[in-house]
């Protein structure tokens, strides 16, 4: 599903240039469940980001599907990101003049899907969330799950293959945080390929396998039948630091 | 290809966006009302002038005397002179560019006293010797009866046409003043018609329709003036400049009457082509003004357009990210900007165009409910084309307005753009 080759990543700033992703091999099946973990400046967003389309990287090659994915034109990356991916971000990123159903129906808009169409289906995914009764509610009347809920709709409603999540519990308590990773089990358990971005061990745990990167590399990939002693390992060097 | 979702999304964005979009439509409605309105004015301060000009025959000129001011063939400088009947017949028999040639005596003013009285009524006003050709130069129709003809001035009838003000001074309401009798100076008139002028040039001084006009013949012989002409009028004919005959007959009559050849005051005269020239060069001044301070409000408007699509875009940045990251296209983008721009510009421009018109109608109505004839301004209007090449301006000025801001939305990655706060 997805294969990465020694990806490297640069930010250029002025005369300054910050080296992120310093050679990033990693394989990931259909249908795996993965948390990518690390502190804050070791490259995870901008790997996930990568993986998304969203960034382009500088040295490398990356598959997706199959079909490597390298200056690709912004028109194709867009097909390919409306077809094959969805995505769920910390600050949920919700339109603020749409209402849930709207925003739910988006992606199938860009798909070219009648109106009448795409919002009988996008009420049909706010159902599966349980928000059927605040599909006409605008995102600063809901509370920040239910917000996140509707994201989560929003990025399978076009049917993708892979779900990537940026933090996607970062805004929340820990019980809607654990509601959400409810959803998003589910949403693995029927198939579709769930990568997330956290920084909570609690969270990482929750998901079949776990990558560490450490200052722009791969430190670990732990696999879920290890997660048990991981989890006292990574609490003791927690306690360390 | 109509795309009705498009136009739902467009709709939507702009009605969640109310302060926005009506700041942005504001500016082109200002600019293309303001165009409308100085256009229209513009046009009914031509049409106001030129409806009190058109009448009148362009290629006229006329003539009077003056005190010479030269010594010449004995005579002493400043002695007064008169054209006589002999130079006008002359002029007639030899001069074939003429194509009009009306004689005209000065009976009293209306600054001068009373000159006419019908029983209890007196009034002071105009009084000519005329000739018919005279309306052929400047035209008066007639309200009531006839004008002056031929056949007054060979029998020398003493019959006068009066103005609409004399009718009003010297008869009741319900009189009709044809076949009534008014005495002029001193002399018995019979009323034949009741006349409006056509245009608002005045020979003479004074006002138009305090004139009575009688024949010029019966004016000679009745107020002993002679063989005496106090002036006269001339139109050229066709394809001749009247500058040319004024030239020629202003020679013509220095030598007729033993004036110095360089004397430049004694034949007085005027000739309106110049004047016409100079208001064709005024109008077309004014036309030229108004589309250049026209297309530069409306620039402005436009300039404001874009520049509030800029913001707008900058705005939007975060959410035109999410847009692209669930699946929109560069295109997608771009077209949907570009629509809400030109939506929003030709809105904003057939509202101001509506208004605009519809303003000049509600002056036009007032300026008709108004007197007529002494109104310098008359029917504001604008032309077709104007309206349709305002509009036209407006289209492709929305669609720049709109590319340029697109153009830089999409040249962020979309993950720039999702971060953007």
């Amino acid at each position: 599903m997805i294969s990465l080759k020694n990806i490297h990543k640069s930010y250029v700033t002025g005369g300054n240039s910050l080296h992120v992703l310093k050679g990033i091999d990693l394989e990931i099946e259909k249908g795996e469940f993965v948390s990518i973990m690390g502190s804050s400046g070791s490259g995870k967003s901008t790997l996930l980001n990568i993986l998304g389309i969203l960034d382009n990287y500088d040295e490398g090659e990356y598959f997706l599907n199959g079909s490597l994915v390298k200056n690709m034109s912004e028109k194709k990356a867009a097909k390919l990101r409306n077809e094959l991916v969805g995505f769920v971000f910390q600050s949920f990123n919700l339109i603020s003049f749409k209402n849930a159903m709207e925003n739910v129906a988006l992606p199938l808009y860009y798909q070219g899907v009648s109106r009448k169409k795409r919002n009988r289906i996008a009420l049909e995914y706010l159902d599966k969330m349980g928000l059927l009764e605040w599909a006409e509610h605008m995102p600063n009347e809901m509370s920040g799950g239910q917000k996140q809920r509707v994201a989560i709709a929003r990025s399978l409603i076009s049917e993708p293959k892979i779900i990537f999540a940026d933090e996607p519990t970062g805004a929340l308590d820990t019980s809607t945080s654990y509601e959400v990773m409810d959803i998003l089990k589910q949403i693995n358990n029927d198939g579709i390929t769930v990568i997330l971005v956290t920084h909570e061990h609690d969270i990482a745990a929750m998901t079949q396998k776990i990558v560490r990167l450490n200052d722009g590399v791969i430190a670990e990939i732990i696999k879920n039948g290890d997660l048990k002693s991981w989890k006292t390992q990574y609490a003791k060097e927690y306690n360390m630091a | 290809m109509f795309d009705l979702d498009l136009w739902k999304e467009i709709v939507s964005a702009l009605k969640k966006n109310r302060v926005r979009s009506f700041m942005t439509a504001f500016g082109v409605f200002w600019g293309i009302f303001m165009l409308v309105i100085m256009s229209g004015a513009g046009r009914a301060l031509e049409n106001g002038v030129m409806d009190g000009i058109k009448a009148f025959a362009s290629n006229s000129a006329f003539f009077w005397t003056e005190r010479t001011s030269k010594p010449y063939k004995g005579f002493q400088r400043g002695r007064r002179w008169n054209y006589k009947n002999s130079d006008i017949e002359y002029i007639r028999a030899n001069i074939s560019d003429v194509e009009y040639l009306s004689p005209r005596l000065f009976g009293g003013r209306s600054n001068n006293g009373n000159n006419t009285i019908r029983g209890k009524k007196t009034g002071a006003f105009n009084v000519y010797g005329d000739y018919p050709d005279f309306y052929k130069i400047d035209p008066w129709t007639p309200i009531k009866g006839r004008l002056l003809n031929e056949i007054d001035i060979l029998q020398n009838r003493k019959v006068c046409i009066i103005g609409e003000r004399v009718e009003e001074v010297m008869f009741n309401d319900d009189e009709n003043p044809i076949g009534k009798y008014l005495k002029v100076n001193g002399v018995y008139f019979q009323v034949v018609g009741v006349v409006h002028p056509e245009t608002n040039i005045n020979i003479g001084g004074g006002r138009k329709k305090e004139t009575i006009m009688i024949p010029f013949s019966t004016m000679q012989k009745t107020y002993n003036h002679g063989d005496v002409v106090h002036f006269f009028s001339v139109t050229s004919k066709p394809g001749v400049p009247v500058s040319k005959i004024e030239k020629q007959l202003s020679a013509l009559l220095k030598k007729r009457h033993s004036i110095a050849p360089d004397d430049l005051q004694a034949v007085g005269s005027f000739n309106i082509e110049v004047e016409w020239k100079k208001y064709k060069g005024l109008f077309a001044g004014i036309q030229i003004l108004t589309w250049i301070v026209g297309i530069g409000t409306l620039l402005a408007g436009v300039i404001g357009v874009s520049n509030i699509m800029l913001v707008i875009i900058k705005e939007r940045t975060k959410e035109i990210g999410i847009q692209r990251a669930i699946g929109a296209t560069p295109g997608n983008v771009i077209k949907h900007i570009v629509a809400e721009s030109v939506f929003l510009t030709v809105l904003a421009g057939f509202i101001g165009l509506t208004l605009g018109v519809g303003l000049l109608e509600l002056l036009n109505m007032a300026l008709q409910a108004g007197p007529q004839d002494d109104m310098f301004l008359r029917r504001p209007e604008i032309s077709f084309t104007m309206a349709s090449v305002a509009l036209s301006v407006l289209v492709v000025a929305g669609i720049f307005a709109g590319l340029i801001p697109a153009k830089r939305a999409v040249s962020i990655k979309p993950i720039d753009a999702i971060r953007d706060e």
